[in-house]
């Protein structure tokens, strides 16, 4: 006898992991499959459906493994919608007239979406939003649009979960865009009230409109045709040049209508535990199932459903285990997540709120009536808790549950250790247990190993974080941990190590390297690091002893080398306020020594072209001058930064100036694991732009308020606020701490806004720490302050001082007083810059005509 | 002329910290005669000294003897080497052997590894051969004895 046929009526998500799941689980080939799908084209992921916009390819959504559809007992026939069933003869026929005998037959047909009665809904202009037909279409109605108008206004029929992905579809594509949402909030299925009230401004901020209690009455046609503006039963009107109505799914259930099956109340094939309908040879799966009462509108119950009819078809026992209904929203810039009992409905449930209304966040935890079971939970602007969280349903939460709401950073929710049998991935029902073992049994050694083993992460994305959360843990355990190690030298991170010489007391390379270290005599890596760890854990000078041959060549010649060789010199100006002698002081080394000048954006002067002999001469003016090292060479406090505050700005409501010396002058030579750079302002105009330095203060009426964690460079990020209206005093006493806890806990050239990231807890862990003392350090913290500040000497003057120091500015250690010959500088602008190649080639080929070649050396008073 | 130079006391190097010596004085150069030449010296800790071009290949600055001296395992064979302080190129001290070029290429198509000069210690004295090794990746007899 051969293999019984099984046919599936639709081709979506469902149906694929259908065949996928018989296919791998049905060995002996009992059962062959014809699946009937209605669009011309494989099974894609719809979940994914809006990045179809950010320009990827259809097939980029492809689903599983594309070998499924060339397995001989699997034919896929595309475009082919069925029309009838007959129950009788067992058959189904379809719009190309194709009649199929079934064994068995599954209908898959998912949904369809609901275009609510309006006048108008069937305007040029007016789209749903389901397949990538769909999709297609909108864009390129949107596309022509933009050519002949220059502003493209777009309309969402709809706030729920896929009206705010058109929403964000339509935006990307250009279109000014409004949602329209029928009740209270956006996402009411998903989220409460003060959820919503989040979650719109978070839309806003993405310059998305929303108008809630905005039921649509009417679309209008514009006059030049297609549609042009809504009319609203409040009165109100919105003009939109496209339409996208996202008003909620109805089941496809007219095949099992006609062919008299039992259908829900709400639509839907009514279904049992088991998947089957009415009639036993007949199963309904996915959207268009109405099990337990409802139709879900998710794919990872479908895909239970789906697996569920597999074990049964093969004689199994499963049945459906109840749907898992967590979701989130997939949007950029937007983090919704809602998982289980969301709206708090479990008599006796708690809520658990966490709101930030400043940040668009709220977050919220439903707990049994004894606070400890997690029953659901709502997580609107910062949903990184959700993958931690969602596994943990129904199960214990370890510890207080308010600590899984404050926010996190990167690395997302407090150490959870999950059980093996919590779900991960509810998209490809995927346990924790799966994951480990992709690694212990496996062999997997990063997440996109784990990924293609177990499909755990491969549809919606949303459990990454937990993948790779768990992937890191499993290979930390078998030693083949995703390396925070330094270099080949040092197993240890630079905060581990930090920690190890400091309660261990070492005060050398030699004795950490032997104490910690691989073997080896470290490298360019490790040894600037130990350097800058021994500088705050056992300060002494740069060049004191073996910590010399541990200095970057900037550090070791306390300048900045350039890209011909010459170092740049830098003079600290504290606060960038300097006095009339002093400009003329740098005027004259400039002129003196021929440097190229230019300020610098930190408020300084940055003196260009100094050969490495000439650096103590330099300063040796400089420090007569009263000037000192500016440490523009050092991983270390660059500038403050100040505007000139209210001792003469009409405007300022402080002394800018005053505290960013005062600040300067404190962090001075303060060495840390990337540069540090601090901005204070006297008023909220923010003319110092501190809130773009690591360390930004601006003055209020009432004292200051402390931004940190922001930078320029690369990565443009703006400082957060960590503390309001603080008083001098305690200002500085939070920014020592919040210094020195970077410099304790930092990686390697890592700044302090990623780190802040890093931080557990993020900024409200680092505020737990630096304010409320949650660490125990404070104390120790501020007693390393105090050793700094009085511990400061000028690296430059007790160089200049030290004839040992000195020797190593030597050119040429057996012609310590002839210049580099290779350095040659031609004029621009009135000053000098480096030759370049072509220049000094036709510098020495001829006498005359070529670039003036200037030797820096000239005017030198020795 | 003799085929060394004598450059400085061992006890004028400073473990792990390079410094540049002139192989001919720029006089010599200013004459007419041969052009100054620039080598980098390291004095490991173990007393040995190496040298190289003081010319960095990848930056065409004359830079070398300003590199972190550490070690690198390659082929599970520790190898002593040097760091470029421009773009960070690391190179093998004994043979010249460029270890990794950080993704970057040689100015003007020159040679991505660094010649290496003989060195040898005479009376506390270092005196660094005038040829440079004709192959570069010939560690020939740059040991002190």
């Amino acid at each position: 006898m051969g293999p019984r046929h099984l046919v599936v009526v639709g081709g979506g998500m469902v149906a694929q992991r259908l065949v996928e799941a018989l296919r791998d689980r049905d060995a002996a080939g009992t059962w062959r499959v014809t699946v009937l799908a209605e669009e011309p084209r494989r099974p894609y992921d719809r979940v994914a459906l809006t990045t179809y916009f950010s320009g990827r390819d259809p097939e980029d959504l492809a689903l599983g493994d594309a070998a499924l559809w060339s397995d001989p007992l699997v034919t896929l026939r595309r475009g082919e919608a069925v029309t009838a069933v007959d129950r009788v003869a067992r058959t189904v026929t379809t719009a190309t007239g194709r009649t199929e005998r079934y064994d068995h037959l599954v209908l898959a047909t998912g949904s369809s979406a609901w275009v609510p009665p309006i006048e108008g809904a069937d305007l040029e202009g007016v789209f749903v939003y389901r397949t990538i037909d769909d999709v297609a279409a909108l864009r390129g109605y949107v596309e022509q649009l933009a050519t002949t108008r220059p502003v493209v206004r777009g309309a969402v029929v709809g706030g729920g979960l896929l009206g705010l992905e058109a929403a964000g579809a339509l935006q990307a594509l250009g279109a000014r865009t409004t949602v329209l949402q029928v009740g209270t909030h956006l996402m009411s299925a998903q989220v409460d009230l003060g959820g919503g009230e989040a979650l719109r401004r978070l839309i806003n901020g993405l310059g998305v409109g929303v108008r809630v209690n905005a039921a649509t009455t009417r679309i209008r046609a514009h006059r030049r045709g297609g549609v042009g503006r809504l009319d609203l039963a409040d009165g109100g009107r919105v003009d939109a040049d496209v339409v996208v109505v996202a008003a909620g799914v109805r089941p496809r259930d007219e095949l099992a209508r006609d062919a008299g099956l039992a259908t829900g109340e709400r639509g839907g094939v009514v279904v049992d535990d088991t998947c089957l309908t009415s009639d036993p040879d007949v199963s309904a799966v996915g959207e268009v199932a109405c099990i337990q009462g409802a139709c879900i509108g998710l794919v990872a119950p479908g895909y239970a459903m789906a697996e569920v009819t597999v074990d049964r078809l093969l004689g199994g026992a499963a049945v459906f285990p109840g749907a898992d209904t967590a979701t989130k929203l997939k949007l950029a810039g937007v983090d919704v997540a809602s998982f289980g009992d969301a709206f708090g409905a479990t008599p006796g449930a708690l809520e658990v709120v966490w709101a930030d209304p400043v940040g668009g966040v709220y977050k919220k935890l439903v707990l049994s009536d004894d606070a400890r079971t997690l029953l659901g939970g709502v997580l609107v602007g910062d949903a990184s808790a959700y993958a931690s969280l969602r596994p943990m349903l129904g199960r214990e939460l370890p510890g207080d549950p308010s600590a899984y709401l404050v926010p996190a950073g990167a690395g997302g929710a407090p150490d959870l250790e999950l059980p093996d049998d919590a779900g991960v991935c509810s998209c490809n029902n995927v346990s924790a247990g799966a994951v480990r073992a992709a690694v212990t049994e496996h062999g997997c050694t990063d997440v996109a190993g784990v990924k293609a083993c177990t499909r755990a992460g491969t549809s919606c994305g949303s459990c990454l974080p937990l993948v790779t959360k768990l992937t890191g843990t499993e290979l930390a355990k078998l030693g083949v941990t995703v390396s925070k190690a330094l270099c080949e030298h040092f197993e240890l991170s630079r905060a581990q190590l930090y920690d190890a010489v400091r309660v261990a007391g070492l005060t050398t390379f030699t004795e950490v390297v032997a104490r910690f270290g691989n073997g080896g005599r470290g490298c360019d890596i490790c040894k600037p690091a130990v350097a800058s760890i021994l500088a705050t854990t056992a300060p002494a000078h740069v060049l004191e002893g073996e910590r010399a041959a541990l200095q970057d060549t900037n550090d070791h010649v306390m300048a900045n080398l350039q890209k011909d060789g010459s170092y740049s010199v830098v003079p600290r100006i504290p606060g960038g306020e300097v006095t009339p002698e002093g400009l003329i002081a740098i005027g004259a080394v400039a002129k003196d020594f021929g440097l190229y000048t230019k300020i610098t954006g930190g408020q300084r002067i940055d003196l260009f072209g100094a050969r490495i002999d000439q650096l103590p001469l330099i300063w040796q003016r400089l420090v007569d001058a009263g000037f000192e090292s500016g440490h523009a060479y050092g991983k270390s406090l660059r500038t403050v930064k100040s505007c000139v505050g209210s001792t003469w700005c009409r405007y300022g409501v402080q002394d800018s100036v005053a505290l960013a010396v005062l600040l300067e002058l404190r962090y001075r030579g303060l060495r840390s694991p990337h540069k540090l750079k601090l901005g204070v302002s006297g008023c909220a105009r923010e003319c110092a732009e501190a809130r773009g330095k690591d360390v930004g203060v601006i003055a209020t009426d009432k004292g200051w308020n402390l931004y940190v964690g922001g930078n320029g460079g690369f990565t443009p990020r703006h400082a957060r606020l960590l503390a309001e209206d603080l008083d001098t005093e305690t200002l500085i006493r939070t920014i020592d701490r919040f210094l020195l806890y970077y410099v304790r806990t930092a990686d390697r050239l890592q700044r302090t806004a990623p780190w802040v990231d890093d931080v557990e807890g993020g900024l409200d862990g680092l505020r737990a720490v630096v304010l409320d003392d949650s660490l125990g350090i404070c104390a120790d913290l501020d007693a390393q302050m105090e050793r700094h500040v009085e511990e400061y000497e000028d690296e430059w003057r007790a160089t200049l001082e030290d004839p040992e120091k000195l020797r190593r500015f030597a050119s040429f250690v057996n012609a310590p007083d002839v210049p580099d010959p290779s350095l040659a500088y031609v004029q621009e602008r009135g000053q000098v810059r480096p030759a370049t190649a072509d220049e000094r080639a036709a510098g020495t080929t001829t006498d005359r005509g070529g670039p003036v070649l200037v030797a820096t050396t000239l005017e030198v008073r020795r | 002329m003799s085929a060394w130079t004598p450059v400085c006391r061992l006890e004028d190097l400073a473990p792990e910290r390079g410094v540049a010596a002139l192989l001919h004085p720029v006089a010599d150069e200013q004459e007419g005669g041969r052009p100054a030449e620039q080598v980098a010296l390291f004095r490991l800790v173990d007393d040995r000294v190496l040298a190289v071009q003081q010319h960095d290949p990848f930056s065409d600055a004359f830079v070398m003897s300003r590199g972190i001296v550490g070690t690198r395992t390659v082929d599970g064979e520790v190898r002593t080497t040097v760091a470029s302080p421009m773009y960070k190129q690391v190179f093998d001290l004994v043979t010249g052997r460029c270890l990794e070029a950080v993704g970057k290429h040689p100015v003007r198509d020159l040679p991505a590894d660094l010649r290496t000069y003989p060195v040898r210690l005479r009376d506390g004295v270092v005196e660094v051969g005038a040829a440079p090794s004709a192959l570069v990746g010939e560690p020939a007899g740059r040991e002190v004895a």
